[in-house]
């Protein structure tokens, strides 16, 4: 009876309009970026570098924030807009205690810590509340997660415009109320909380991404040679062709900065790296890995791969879609504080609108769909999405000579981007799910049964 | 590791007020291969579903009788309890998840875990996976069954038969499996991998596992199982050593008699003329495939198109009508027709009434009226008035011909405004019959005619049929899972199995022949094999 | 007792009820508060009358299954680009409108039909995909309407090329031409007859359609898919002939909303326009998958009622907030959430 079944080593072949089909929208980037950077006029790589770097910083938390949904089948969470709300829920009322309080023990680092802890509860119960609505509109998670934001928006500032003030007492000579006495003002300052996890520790842009090359150089290295298999036996291993173009990539990164240390050129003037905030980001990535591997993790895939079978073999599909949601929803929230403390500034009426598209596409750009959604990605296309929005008033302006055109552009690729990215998901779906000529699927049981 | 048996005592079940199931008594033993065996309806899922503890059967009132594991009343409420009592089911459809590996799928929610700081404070759901414990139990599970496959394969791609062992595998995993079901285990699986299939089944049994093993292939069960059990309309038939028993006995335990429709025999004038040949036909129906069917239909006669469910039946009209990927040659009154075309098929005159009659045959929250004209107007262009260059519906032309309807085929209702989702099934069948009508169709296909009707009302839908044969020269395939209702009022049956004609037979064949035939024999098999047991071929 | 109210609401819709009553409050405060009820009453009518064609678009779109038309942008920018074209030939007064109208039908035919074509092949996601549709086509438009060398110079911005943000249509004589037709006054509340009649035939045209052969058609192939596909009845094109009508009618909505309002705002002016729209097909009773003229005008009336009515008092009771805006915000997408609750997963698959 042993050995009756051939093994199964299909490798799926390479099609090339599959793979550009795949790949369309972080094509039609690239193509964009190195659009830009050929044409821009007025753009020294120093300022660039800067403001990309900048916009990672400030983006990158937000971004993976949306990973977790998409694993457990909720698809993109463009609610993560409450999520940021609950942020800056918790900022105005820190800020509001610290300058009552001269700062002394609501400032600084204390005080974005403790914009942390308040932020949790609050995000804690929207994501509860927002999951539940999400069990109710299954099927339709994308449209009624849009929704979401906008009532979320509404809420907010009613009680941002109103219920401070009215509802809750507040001192009326507080800089931050308005002058009626009722509602936060357009604009609430950071105070000593801005750059307050930026600075503990900053080093020099060039150095860091030599060492950062060299970790990552490192890493290929131990991977491909030192690196024992999987406990399951499986290998990590990569094909010789990618281990080849990544280690390749990655020394000429490295010797490319150690020829602009030596140098001394412009990029040496890029702002610094914040490393503790990078940490933080290092850690998610790492808690999000980590919880992909727990029961819980474990239940996600399985309920974002089938919700008929994963409850059919008893695992509780809405609570474990609620708990997603929840999670997704206090790394928004936090997203945004650490967003905050690198503006400097919360526009207390607009400042969250965004957050959701502009976070959707930038995953989507770096290559994620509906289903699948990694860190690589959230990282890639957070750096591409922001490149675009850096270059396009500059393409605006060498293209058509006008910088506003450029910057209309950037919203229809914003809004396009999403667009065709889900379109196009839903179109291979369904013609995946359509059924085929009697003939061919009679072919398909021979070729599965032989 | 098995020492009860499983028994299940005087169960029963209704579905408000309708008894499905009446009176089970059937005991599985360790180490047993017990067949379970019966026609669609006859309640080998309900009965299924009560061992599982399906939400199906607790929500509508649960059941009677008992179910004992080892002498003890199991109180199997829910599939939790059922999965705690030792009871495994490999499904007919695979409960696999494609994107997973082997491991992970065998492992589904049963993942081994290792506890960590996280997990000691956040509650065990934060337990690390074990993966290599994982693989492990994965290796040992695919070993019991002999496959020589890595555990990490991704299911998606594998082919149907290793998904097949992946489920089988699943089970044994489980920890303490005394019982594992196994439904229509090889309806999906090539010859070969059935053999495969039935040595694992054998491997298991002698491991002590009590087996029930549910197919439609008698051969499969003389050869594989210890004793057999035969269900139907919801009783208990026979429970039989298969070493004492002969497929053909086990086939006329299985058809049986279960309502007596008297079968009038007025003469009827069928022409010779070939009203439709239908050549070669394949259907993609998911779960009810047309394998290539060949058959023509005379002016005039009565069709009947049986066999069980998933074996194709259904598939044939539907396929006919278009609502599938549909090919095959069909020639229909000396024409070629497109019959992936809908709209061509309806207004050459051939009309449809399907088998799901609140889902594709009747618009339940529009009135009856609306109903019975709309694939008149739609299709030929009937009650519609031209003003100016625009055509718009003829509302009083569609209400006569509704109040007509009403009253020739004895519709019940309040008015003709009244929705037809708001009628009884009986009703609502007319109503559908009215909408074919409206058609003037030369040829009628019919499918599950009395499905879910209650019996006074069937008995007026098969009259209402036979009348349409009888005085207007309708010419009518009718598909149905009763045979009995094939049986009164076809001239002719063709027996579909496994996607193909198994045969043609008359109403007056016996019902060994029948259950024969059904469960995938030749005619000429089923007919020697009836005389070997002793029924003649008109008992 | 509280059954047989807790049934009447339930039968009568709870967006509609709430919003019913919520409105009634607001009128008796206004009275309370000493408000002017007549010119309330002239507003509410003025509203209803500009937005009742895009509530009016939802129809087609509803019943032909697509569900309601978040890409309402598409047909709006369809409009707005025949009334662009128009007034830069200076056309003014009644030619302007009807030449604009007749073009704006033509527009929006090419887009509905690119429109249909796109929700056919995205069936199962409609909304969404037709909230970024859009979503997009507004975008596009923004730079469309910079880069188009347009000439006249009552549309032009003062420095530079492009259209202006508002385009007045005080330059073309054609401000409020339709809305101040036929104006009575009644006792205090001008009635606008004019808009009123178009309101209303337009509505009579869109029941008409669907007494027709292909309107059945397209209302049995959202109503049940698989009836419909039984009858032999091409469900794709019905779909499209559906969206297109939707489309012609957001098209030919804005510009009866721009002559009303007296300017056309383009660049993002159109980019939420959908949801009120929406929201007040479903405050009418209608749902994702069952619409009727009734609904629609329930729907205008209530919703745009309650924003006319909420401002003034809102106002009055909280000096200095805006209160008004914010509760519009809340109900349009509690009331949208609210449908989407009661949308069927899984479709008819």
């Amino acid at each position: 009876m042993n050995n009756w079944i051939a093994k199964v080593t299909g490798q799926p072949s390479f099609d090339l309009k599959t793979w550009i089909l795949d790949h369309i929208v972080t094509i039609l980037f690239w193509a964009f970026i190195i659009l830009g950077l050929l044409t821009a006029q007025n753009l020294t790589m120093d300022g660039f570098f800067t403001e990309l770097c900048n916009r990672f910083y400030r983006n990158i938390f937000l971004i993976l924030s949306l990973i977790i949904p998409v694993v457990a089948g909720l698809g993109l969470n463009f609610g993560i807009v409450v999520g940021a709300i609950a942020g800056q829920l918790a900022v105005i009322a820190v800020r509001y205690w610290g300058i009552a309080a001269n700062e002394q023990s609501f400032g600084g680092l204390t005080g974005f810590m403790l914009m942390i802890l308040i932020s949790l509860p609050i995000a804690v119960l929207i994501g509860w509340l927002t999951g539940t609505l999400y069990n109710k509109t299954k099927g339709q998670e994308m449209i009624a997660s849009l929704i979401v934001g906008y009532f979320g928006n509404g809420v907010y500032q009613f009680i941002v415009l109103f219920v401070i003030g009215a509802v809750i007492p507040v001192a009326l000579s507080h800089p931050m109320i308005l002058y009626d006495g009722v509602g936060i003002r357009m604009s609430v300052d950071m105070g000593s909380v801005t750059y307050s996890l930026d600075k503990i520790l900053q080093i020099p842009f060039v150095p860091f991404m030599i060492g950062a090359s060299a970790v990552i150089l490192l890493f290929l290295l131990w991977n491909q040679f030192l690196r024992k298999p999987k406990a399951d036996g499986r290998s990590t291993k990569l094909n010789v062709l990618a281990f080849a173009v990544y280690t390749v990539l990655c020394a000429a990164v490295m010797v490319y900065f150690i020829i602009q240390l030596v140098t001394g050129s412009v990029l040496n003037k890029v702002r610094d790296v914040p490393v503790v905030l990078m940490l933080v980001v290092a850690v998610l990535a790492v808690f999000i890995k980590w919880i992909m591997n727990t029961k819980l993790g474990q239940d996600f895939r399985s309920c974002g791969m089938n919700q008929t079978i994963a409850e059919a073999n008893g695992i509780n599909v809405n609570r474990t879609r609620v708990i997603a949601t929840i999670i997704s929803t206090v790394l928004a929230a936090w997203g945004m504080v650490i967003y905050l403390q690198n503006m400097g500034t919360l526009n207390t009426y607009t400042a969250h609108n965004n957050v959701g598209y502009f976070s959707v596409a930038a995953i989507l750009v770096g290559g994620a769909s509906v289903d699948k959604a990694t860190i690589g990605q959230s990282i890639t296309g957070c750096l591409l999405f922001h490149a675009m929005f850096i270059l396009s008033p500059e393409i605006g302006k060498a293209l058509f000579g006008q910088a506003a055109l450029g910057e209309y552009f950037r919203t229809f690729m914003v809004y396009g981007v999403i667009g065709l990215s889900l379109g196009l998901y839903v179109w291979r779906a369904n013609k995946r799910a359509q059924l085929k000529m009697p003939e061919e699927a009679a072919s398909d049981q021979t070729v599965i049964a032989g | 590791m098995n020492n009860g048996i499983l028994e299940f005592i005087n169960v029963g079940k209704e579905y408000s007020g309708h008894a499905v199931l009446k009176g089970i008594n059937m005991d599985v033993r360790p180490g047993e291969i017990h067949a379970l065996i019966g026609e669609n309806g006859a309640g080998k899922s309900t009965l299924m579903n009560i061992l599982f503890g399906m939400p199906v059967i607790h929500e509508t009132g649960g059941f009677t009788g008992e179910v004992r594991i080892g002498g003890e009343n199991a109180n199997i409420m829910n599939p939790r309890d059922a999965m705690e009592a030792g009871i495994g089911m490999v499904h007919q459809e695979f409960m696999l998840i494609p994107g997973f590996t082997i491991t992970e799928n065998i492992k589904l929610n049963r993942e081994t875990t290792k506890s960590s700081a996280m997990s000691k404070i956040f509650g065990k759901r934060l337990e690390t996976l074990d993966h290599e414990h994982m693989a492990q139990d994965a290796r040992k599970a695919l070993d019991t069954m002999g496959m020589d496959i890595e555990e990490y394969t991704r299911v998606h791609g594998l082919p149907v038969g290793h998904m097949q062992f992946v489920e089988i595998a699943r089970e044994i995993d489980k920890t303490g499996i005394r019982f594992l079901v196994f439904d229509e285990p090889t309806a999906v699986l090539t010859e070969s991998e059935t053999e495969h299939l039935l040595d694992a089944i054998r491997k298991l049994a002698a491991q002590g596992i009590g087996i029930i093993f549910i197919s439609h292939r008698l051969d499969e069960i003389i050869r594989l199982s210890d004793r057999v059990t035969v269900l139907r309309d919801g009783e208990w038939v026979a429970t039989e050593e298969t070493k004492n028993i002969t497929a053909a006995e086990i086939a006329r335990l299985m058809v049986g008699r279960a309502l007596t429709l008297d079968r009038s025999e007025t003469e009827r004038k069928i022409s010779d003329e070939e009203i439709l040949k239908v050549n070669n036909l394949l259907v993609n129906m998911p779960g009810e495939e047309v394998k290539g069917v060949t058959f023509s239909v005379r002016k005039g006669e009565v069709l009947g198109i049986g066999g069980l469910a998933g074996q194709g039946k259904l598939g044939i009209a539907n396929g006919l009508m278009g609502m599938y990927p549909v090919v095959g040659d069909v020639e229909f009154k000396g024409e070629k027709i497109d019959v992936s075309k809908t709209d061509e098929t309806l207004k050459k005159g051939i009309a449809f009434l399907s088998e799901d009659r609140k889902g594709v045959g009747l618009l339940l929250t529009s009135p009856i009226d609306l109903n019975i004209a709309f694939n008149a107007m739609e299709v030929q262009g009937k009650f519609l008035k031209k003003i100016g260059p625009f055509t718009f519906t003829d509302t009083a032309a569609i209400k006569a011909n509704a109040e007509k309807m009403v009253k020739d085929l004895d519709i019940r209702c309040t008015s003709i405004a009244q929705n037809a989702g708001a009628l009884s099934g009986g009703n609502q069948q007319k109503v559908c019959v009215g909408k074919a009508l409206a058609l003037d169709p030369d040829l009628l296909l019919v499918s599950e005619p009395t499905r879910g009707i209650d019996i006074g009302a069937k008995k007026l839908i098969l009259d209402l049929l036979k009348t349409l044969a009888e005085e207007q020269g309708m010419t009518i395939i009718m598909t149905s899972s009763e045979l009995a209702e094939l049986r009164s009022i076809c001239d002719r049956v063709l027996i579909i199995c496994e996607g193909k004609v198994a045969g043609e037979l008359s109403p007056t064949d016996s019902d060994e022949v029948y259950g024969m035939m059904m469960s995938g024999m030749t005619k000429e098999e089923a007919i020697k094999a009836s005389m070997n047991a002793g029924g003649g071929p008109n008992d | 007792m509280t059954n047989s109210i807790g049934k009447a609401i339930n039968r009568i819709g709870i967006p509609t009820f709430a919003v019913g009553l919520l409105l009634l409050v607001l009128l008796i405060t206004a009275g309370v508060q000493g408000q002017s009820i007549p010119t309330l009453l002239t507003d509410i009518l003025n509203r209803v009358g500009m937005n009742g064609l895009l509530v009016l678009a939802m129809v087609p779109a509803i019943k032909s299954g697509t569900g309601p038309n978040f890409a309402l942008p598409v047909g709006i920018e369809g409009g707005l680009m025949a009334l662009m074209i128009c007034m830069q030939f200076d056309f003014s007064g009644w030619f302007l409108i009807f030449t604009s109208l007749l073009l704006s039908v033509v527009l929006c035919t090419i887009l509905g039909w690119l429109y249909g074509k796109l929700m056919n092949a995205v069936k199962g996601a409609e909304m969404t995909i037709a909230t970024y549709s859009g979503f997009s086509i507004v975008a596009f438009f923004n730079i469309f309407w910079l880069a188009i060398p347009f000439s006249n110079r009552k549309m032009g911005w003062m420095l530079g090329n492009g259209l202006r943000e508002t385009i007045q249509f005080k330059n073309f004589n054609a401000s409020r031409i339709i809305s101040d037709l036929l104006k009575i006054e009644i006792a205090g509340v001008a009635i606008p007859f004019g808009m009123m009649l178009v309101f209303a035939l337009f509505c009579f045209l869109v029941w008409m359609f669907f007494q027709s052969k292909t309107g059945m058609a397209i209302f049995a192939g959202g109503q049940n898919p698989r009836f419909a596909e039984a009858s032999g009845l091409n469900i794709d094109r019905n779909r499209v002939i559906a969206n297109i009508i939707s489309t012609i009618l957001a098209g030919i909505g804005i510009i009866i909303y721009s002559q009303g309002y007296g300017y056309a705002q383009l660049y993002n002016g159109p980019l939420n326009m959908a949801f009120p729209a929406v929201a007040a097909v479903l405050v009418g009773g209608a749902t994702a998958s069952k619409a009727s003229i009734p609904n629609v005008l329930i729907g205008v009336c209530l919703f745009q009622g309650l924003m006319t009515t909420a401002m003034p008092v809102m106002n009055q009771l909280f000096t200095g907030t805006d209160l008004s805006d914010i509760m519009r915000i809340i109900i349009q997408n509690g009331v949208i959430l609210y449908a989407l609750t009661k949308v069927k997963s899984g479709g008819d698959r």
